[in-house]
């Protein structure tokens, strides 16, 4: 137990996301992107709220399943309907 | 302009807004609000023109403002506001926040009355209203003062990294003109020197997390060391104090002591109305009356031993309390009690007076009157002063 004699600060703490709560965690739709159709535009890389959308090896939207919440907006968003949301 | 120390007439709003472009803060998110407005007004202008380059954001609510300014500040730079009344207590509800995440906030306070009814004039009821927000307070008797104080909060709440609010009368500090010295432009800046945040989020080679949760197994253990934060001011403002002085010539302590030595009658009284009181114990006194005040500065952490120090050899005290006690005892008054209560073997006379509520006026014959009641024995409840 830290005392508070030894506390971080402000509640100001070091961070790190080993220790963060998986956010991923909570989704109940999952975002399934269809490499084949994906034109790597990145469109939905913007409006992801979780920033957890990036290019992988062959410049495709790539999801972090850890972070993402399942919210839909990519799939709404993507021009080629190349995200479908699917039971996590 | 200000390139050596000099004397301006400036109204108290004016006297912040110089000391601010000296300071030249990063960051001012803003609202206006009357009796706050002539600070940020001037000192929008100043920007305008070139003498600071402050980012001023005209935000939509002085809840914005606070939300904008602990923003600022967490990401790392001097980040400053203003507000009043019912300003700040719209911001009520990040206040704590600042202070909890010890943000080193300086906010520039025209104290005034709080609604219902609708009044734009001066009394203590928006400072009363935050005073257990966490935040250092700081009342200031004149225009001087604010100019002065405006510095000392600065360093003082960097140092001990609390936000603080420098405090001036809503209109009879902050629209009256007076006359006060600034210093020369290169000392302040010195003197208000570069601001280094310990945390901040935009310090990629450190990150950090701002506002997580602390749930039962460690709120309390960041709430106590806040608390240990806030005390400790006690033990480091005397030293910024000291440097004050050196370059401004002007001595500050946490209170102001004004013929107290051998006082048998004090008032203590905070803000403009010291002023009046100094007249009013200048004139009794020489009719050889042994009259004298406590002006209270540093309001939050209150000064409890000190305090005491000074009233222990007064036998009658009257307090003057600028707000309206609402089912309970006058503020200031009751600090002022509970100092008394820790000094063993004595018995004080203490009179508890609220005074120039929405602006009523308050006259060095009503002080007078005040000190010559106190020299009867009797404590009659509540005095108000100017009640018609």
């Amino acid at each position: 137990m830290t005392s508070w004699k030894d506390i971080e600060e402000g509640a100001i703490i070091k961070h790190n996301t080993d220790k963060s709560p998986r956010t991923g965690d909570w989704r109940y739709m999952k975002p399934a992107v269809d490499k084949k159709s994906c034109i790597g535009c990145g469109i939905c890389f913007s409006p992801c709220p979780e920033a957890c959308i990036d290019y992988d090896s062959e410049r495709k939207a790539d999801i972090d399943y850890d972070i993402c919440k399942g919210c839909g907006v990519c799939a709404t968003i993507c021009p080629q309907k190349a995200i479908k949301m699917t039971k996590n | 302009m200000s390139e050596k120390k000099e004397n301006l007439a400036l109204t108290g709003g004016a006297a912040a807004a110089e000391a601010l472009k000296q300071i030249n803060p990063d960051v001012m998110p803003v609202y206006p609000i009357t009796p706050q407005t002539p600070i940020i007004e001037v000192y929008a202008k100043m920007v305008a023109d070139g003498e600071a380059d402050t980012e001023m954001i005209e935000v939509e609510s002085e809840h914005s403002a606070m939300s904008a300014t602990v923003g600022a500040s967490a990401a790392g730079v001097r980040a400053m506001t203003a507000s009043s009344s019912q300003g700040i207590l719209l911001m009520a509800e990040i206040l704590p926040i600042a202070s909890g995440m010890r943000l080193p906030i300086l906010m520039l306070v025209s104290a005034r009355a709080i609604s219902a009814p609708i009044n734009i004039h001066c009394d203590h009821q928006d400072m009363m209203f935050v005073r257990d927000s966490g935040w250092i307070q700081i009342f200031s008797e004149n225009a001087q003062e604010v100019y002065d104080n405006t510095f000392i909060a600065l360093k003082l709440a960097e140092k001990v990294r609390l936000p603080a609010m420098v405090i001036m009368d809503g209109f009879q500090t902050s629209h009256s003109v007076e006359n006060l010295e600034i210093l020369e432009s290169s000392v302040a800046k010195n003197f208000a020197g570069t601001y280094q945040p310990k945390n901040y989020l935009l310090n990629f080679d450190d990150p950090k997390t701002f506002g997580p949760v602390g749930l039962p197994n460690s709120y309390f253990e960041f709430k106590r060391a806040q608390i240990e934060a806030m005390d400790g001011i006690l033990g480091e403002i005397g030293e910024i104090f000291e440097k004050y002085g050196k370059i401004s010539g002007r001595n500050y302590d946490v209170f102001e002591s004004y013929k107290l030595e051998d006082a048998e009658r004090v008032i203590v009284v905070a803000g403009s109305t010291a002023g009046t009181a100094k007249v009013a114990v200048d004139e009794l006194r020489e009719k050889g009356e042994k009259v004298g005040l406590l002006k209270i500065k540093l309001f939050r952490p209150f000064p409890y031993a000190r305090i005491a120090e000074a009233l222990k050899n007064v036998k009658k005290i009257a307090v003057l309390d600028r707000t309206v006690p609402l089912g309970s005892t006058a503020p200031l008054y009751g600090e002022i009690i509970q100092i008394l209560c820790t000094i063993p073997n004595t018995k004080y006379t203490v009179q508890s007076c609220i005074y120039g509520l929405g602006g009523r006026e308050i006259f060095k014959a009503d002080i007078k009157k005040i000190f010559e009641d106190l020299s009867k024995d009797e404590v009659e409840g509540i005095k108000y002063i100017g009640l018609k």
